[in-house]
């Protein structure tokens, strides 16, 4: 079994730093199958250290004006606009 | 029958010319196309419509393509069987009473059923190959970068490259040639060297291949499963391949690294849907924050849910060592095993799926059931190779069975010749 339980109390505060609400009965099940899933990830502690050698370099283009999405394109999905701007619920 | 392929049936004309005209290739619902709604299988974004298309469906078009409508899919790409989708699951057309596989189930479903010539998948962790071999016909996962990703909607981005899906691997590399190649707007994309004219390499030319076999790959597959593959083996035998055996030890722990990854890149990429740009809002009273989790829960489905929550939690103060810097580490072992038995190898074999298809409903109440499944098949994203499903025939009980080829980066003539080998089993 896994040595990080997870209660109902520990699935509640992810689902917080997640941000999606939760219904009681998929908290219960979710603590169910974290127990499983993250024992399951635990055998990653026997991967050995690797030597990661990654092949990347930086792609950099001139920062020219080019053509984009119009202003009405991409607010023409939002719920609410207001004065050619996406409307939010307030912050606090 | 209805098995329920598409999302949206909504024809897209391409140009009058061009090597796809006058074939049909059904586009799955998570790649952007302008004017017409792409939802990700998912209830949050059942009314969006994105003002743009994806680079891929661009060059469709152009290559004379027609694009029929929108294919079925497990919700945002995460599922093995196409039945977290919130329109409905999608059944086999070539397994009745089984699932197609997922996450792109609908795209080779449409192909199996013979409803569109040729479709485009996308592959996570098995997207493509997956339900390729469960419906009995071809899929690609291309090299990393092959192939553009601009206007596909994001699941965990270091892994996903979009592929085609066909009744014939010439076809589906006739498919690749026509989405393959760098984009400016995706900057991960670049320019293959060697063999690029992927249909030419469909010349079923085997004669002296060298194929490797991860016996970890194969041992535990079903013995139904694994018939199959051998007799796969023997027929490129006959063709004038050779194989050997080599051992992986690092893809036992690929299902469990690729799981957290993805569920890492998860949980950051879907936070952009707080129904304010796009998507539901619910229109609920409050603040930001409260808002927001509102519109979540209704909006996303259990399996979303859980990804979202296991990957913010692996990402989380105190566990990112833990879990996502293994994870990581895991994912280099991986890469360097690959690389060390195609220094030694053409191209790697194995059975796509160790198991046939599912009956429907089967996992959905285990979801560690269903992520095991994908044990063959997430190694190969973790390296950024190419692969592709190829189908070996049927178990006795008449269920699809596919085999899997994995070449070098970029390698993808050498799979696709491969494969082609088999086009006439």
């Amino acid at each position: 079994m896994s040595n990080s339980p997870v209660d109902t109390d520990e699935v509640e505060h992810i689902a917080e730093l997640a941000r999606i609400d939760l219904d009681e009965d998929e908290r219960d099940l979710f603590a169910e199958q974290f127990a499983d899933i993250l024992a399951s990830f635990e055998t990653l502690d026997e991967v050995p250290e690797v030597d990661r050698d990654p092949d990347l370099t930086n792609v950099m283009r001139t920062d020219d004006v080019e053509e984009s999405l119009d202003r009405e394109a991409a607010l023409s999905n939002a719920p609410e606009t207001e004065d050619g701007q996406f409307k939010g619920p307030r912050v606090s | 029958m209805s098995y329920n392929g598409y999302i949206t049936e909504q024809r897209i004309d391409g140009a009058d010319d061009g090597p796809l005209a006058g074939r049909t290739v059904a586009v799955k619902d998570n790649i952007s196309t302008a004017g017409v709604p792409t939802t990700c299988g998912s209830a949050m974004l059942d009314s969006y419509v994105p003002p743009f298309d994806a680079t891929v469906v661009e060059r469709l078009k152009e290559a004379g393509a027609t694009i029929p409508g929108k294919t079925n899919m497990d919700e945002f790409g995460m599922g093995t069987t196409t039945e977290t989708s919130a329109f409905g699951p999608t059944e086999n057309p070539a397994a009745e009473g089984h699932v197609p596989g997922g996450s792109s189930g609908g795209s080779a479903a449409v192909v199996a059923a013979g409803d569109a010539d040729m479709a485009l998948g996308t592959d996570t962790g098995g997207s493509v190959r997956c339900p390729a071999a469960f419906c009995g016909v071809v899929g690609i996962k291309p090299t990393y970068g092959l192939v553009s990703r601009y206007g596909l909607v994001a699941y965990a981005n270091s892994l996903e490259q979009v592929g085609p899906i066909a009744p014939t691997v010439e076809e589906a590399a006739q498919l690749l040639d026509v989405i393959a190649g760098p984009d400016e707007r995706d900057a991960t994309t670049r320019d293959p060297d060697g063999e690029t004219d992927y249909a030419a390499a469909a010349d079923g030319d085997v004669a002296g291949m060298d194929i490797g076999v991860p016996t970890e790959l194969v041992e535990g597959a079903d013995d139904a499963v694994r018939e199959r593959f051998w007799d796969a083996i023997d027929a490129l035998e006959s063709a004038g391949a050779s194989y050997h055996e080599v051992s992986l030890p690092s893809v036992e722990h690929a299902v469990e690294a690729y799981y957290v990854i993805a569920m890492s890149e998860a949980s950051s990429n879907l936070a952009r849907y707080d129904g304010v740009r796009y998507g539901q809002s619910g229109g609920y009273e409050g603040n930001w924050n409260e808002t927001f989790a509102a519109a979540r829960e209704d909006g996303f489905g259990p399996e979303v849910k859980r990804r979202i929550l296991l990957g913010t939690y692996a990402l989380s103060a105190g566990y990112h060592d833990k879990y996502y810097k293994k994870a990581q580490d895991a994912r280099a072992w991986v890469k360097q095993d690959f690389d060390e038995a195609l220094e030694e190898a053409d191209v790697l074999a194995s059975p796509t799926m160790p198991v046939p298809p599912f009956e429907r409903g089967e996992s959905l109440d285990d979801p560690l059931k269903m992520y095991l499944a994908d044990a063959n098949t997430t190694p190969v994203n973790l390296a950024n190779l190419p692969a592709i499903s190829v189908p070996a025939g049927e178990t006795d009980d008449e269920l699809p069975v596919g085999v899997q080829f994995v070449g070098p980066a970029f390698g993808e003539s050498a799979i696709i010749r491969a494969g082609s080998a088999l086009d006439t089993l």
